[in-house]
């Protein structure tokens, strides 16, 4: 598929995910369809209860759909695989029991890509661009929640994965670590220009952040629309662009007729 | 009260008014002296675990050297100082080292037999449901059920000698390692396991190379527990059928003490024991521990 369209890295068609918890079944996204392009900060945005962390546990391979395919540089996604480095929230993504270079490298191991001094060169270099070379004989324990994100992204950005997928991964650091991190990937991402598909329920998180958003309804995740927002970042959060985008994002989550009227007819 | 001014005070409503901002130099501290201080001996000592448990230990064994001393009947509590001598003597005779070696022929291999065997169980139960139930209903049958009970069996199949001190030590090994190593395997994290997936990890190394180091706290527990019940189960079985073999362990060893009612060598057989316990405790788990879970920051 991706030899006709070579742009299009990971493409999701009619996919509906569905999981069992003992009691129910829980249906958490239906017929989502959506195309990521490669260079793109693709974010996918909604409300609790929109299965957006299901759908890129979906793409991760960690989860089967239904129905639908997902197809993932031209491969049909059937399990998990280190060309989808997953950066997840929790801080308990590292291994304690490896230090950071070992962690970076852990991937690289395991899965054979790259070996013994190359292993070690490559984590050496993602460490560095992460600025912890200073902590690469450290254990996770020691670190503080900002650094250990930064490992789990040098772990992931190391493997040279074919799609970087990124799970609210700055939801549990304090405001002020959150918005260095933001600041870093984006900075990390002018160096090399990965693709990588991010979700967050940050409506200011998602336009700083992404080039791309795709916002999705709750109960259950449906598509509800997709936008462009490549040209916004931290500098223009006082911005009137921003603030419209902002308003269109949250009238497009919770209604709001007139709001939304207005914000689209200002931005054309 | 004077200085609380304020606007709604008829209301109730307290409003403070707006105070003047303020930048000020940071105060001197160079007479507080050096930031980090060493405490003084007395209490560095107070906090060093080795010297604490030490005190105990003098404390315990001053206790029993006093007590035999005021009971003054060594046949039926020989004093401290008794006891150790005559397990000087027979350590440097060579009797209570080759005794020590008997025992802990069958108990190294009915140790490692129940490790090896509660590492397969456990892999099954993390890799299958058919596997977990077997394992489960396994250990809720056979844990409670005391080593020494299945002895009798033990001799019945395999005679006297070291095959049945194997089989019952095995017995009470492997359960306790079992139920533990599952329940630290149930409670890694699950971001931990997907992480692990995602790294193109499955099958036998996804259990080799993450659930074990990441269960390892709960492992080492159920290793020390099981080395705990491998100790009791071969002492016992021991003084049960001792008498009929020929080379005989630490158990025996007591038996025979008891026998002829020499009850400082009774003494001097549980010392060893106990020491014996509490070298491996201290030392050797005490050292895994320390390049493992403490060093990873799993446990404080």
């Amino acid at each position: 598929m991706s030899e006709d369209r070579p742009h299009e890295l990971v493409r999701v068609r009619d996919v509906t995910l569905q999981y069992k918890t003992p009691e129910h079944l829980v249906t958490a996204t239906y017929k989502v369809s959506c195309t990521v392009k490669r260079g793109d900060r693709y974010v996918i945005l909604g409300p609790s209860g929109c299965g957006k962390s299901t759908l890129l546990k979906a793409i991760g391979g960690f989860i089967r759909p239904v129905a639908g395919s997902i197809v993932v540089n031209g491969r049909e996604v059937h399990g998990p695989g280190s060309d989808r480095m997953m950066v997840f929230q929790e801080f308990e993504q590292l291994m304690p029991w490896k230090t950071v270079l070992q962690n970076v490298m852990f991937p690289m191991r395991v899965s054979g890509k790259f070996k013994g001094e190359d292993a070690r060169d490559r984590a050496l270099a993602a460490i560095d661009k992460v600025s912890l070379t200073k902590f690469r004989d450290a254990y996770p324990h020691t670190l503080s929640g900002g650094m250990k994100m930064r490992v789990a992204i040098a772990r992931a950005m190391a493997m040279e994965p074919d799609v970087l997928l990124m799970d609210e991964p700055f939801a549990a650091l304090d405001a002020l670590t959150r918005r260095r991190m933001q600041e870093e990937l984006l900075a990390l991402w002018d160096q090399l220009h990965f693709t990588v598909l991010f979700v967050t329920h940050s409506i200011e998180e998602a336009i700083v952040v992404g080039s791309r958003i795709l916002i999705l309804s709750p109960h259950p995740g449906r598509v509800r629309a997709e936008l462009e927002a490549g040209a916004l970042g931290y500098k223009d959060v006082d911005s009137a662009e921003f603030g419209a985008l902002s308003k269109r994002i949250h009238s497009l989550l919770f209604g709001g007729e007139e709001i939304r009227t207005a914000a689209m007819t200002r931005h054309g | 009260m004077t200085v609380h001014h304020s606007t709604d005070r008829a209301a109730g409503v307290f409003v403070p008014l707006p105070r003047a901002d303020f930048e000020c130099d940071l105060v001197d501290a160079s007479d507080i002296g050096d930031i980090q201080r060493k405490l003084p001996f007395w209490e560095r000592l107070v906090n060093n675990d080795a010297a604490r448990r030490f005190a105990v230990l003098a404390g315990f064994l001053l206790l029993w050297e006093g007590y035999a001393l005021f009971l003054d009947n060594p046949l039926l509590f020989p004093r401290f100082s008794e006891t150790f001598s005559i397990l000087l003597q027979d350590l440097l005779d060579g009797k209570l080292i080759d005794r020590t070696l008997t025992s802990m022929q069958p108990l190294l291999i009915g140790y490692a037999g129940g490790i090896i065997l509660a590492a397969i169980l456990t892999t099954l139960a993390v890799s299958s449901r058919i596997g977990a139930d077997l394992l489960s209903t396994l250990t809720a049958m056979f844990n409670p059920l005391p080593a020494i009970a299945v002895l009798p069996l033990a001799l019945i199949w395999f005679g006297l000698g070291m095959p049945s001190l194997v089989f019952v030590i095995i017995h009470s090994v492997l359960w306790a390692v079992a139920l533990n190593t599952l329940s630290g395997f149930r409670s890694v994290p699950e971001t931990l396991r997907l992480s692990g997936k995602n790294c193109g990890l499955s099958g036998i190394r996804y259990v080799a190379l993450l659930l074990i180091p990441a269960a390892f706290p709960a492992i080492l527990a159920g290793l020390k527990i099981g080395w705990a019940f491998a100790w009791r189960t071969l002492i016992a079985a021991e003084l049960v059928f001792g008498v009929s073999s020929r080379s005989g362990g630490l158990g025996w060893y007591i038996y025979e003490a008891r026998s002829e009612l020499d009850t400082a060598r009774v003494f001097a057989g549980l010392l060893s024991v106990i020491l014996i316990g509490l070298f491996v405790e201290s030392v050797i788990f005490r050292a895994i521990e320390y390049r493992t879970i403490q060093r990873w920051g799993m446990e404080k």
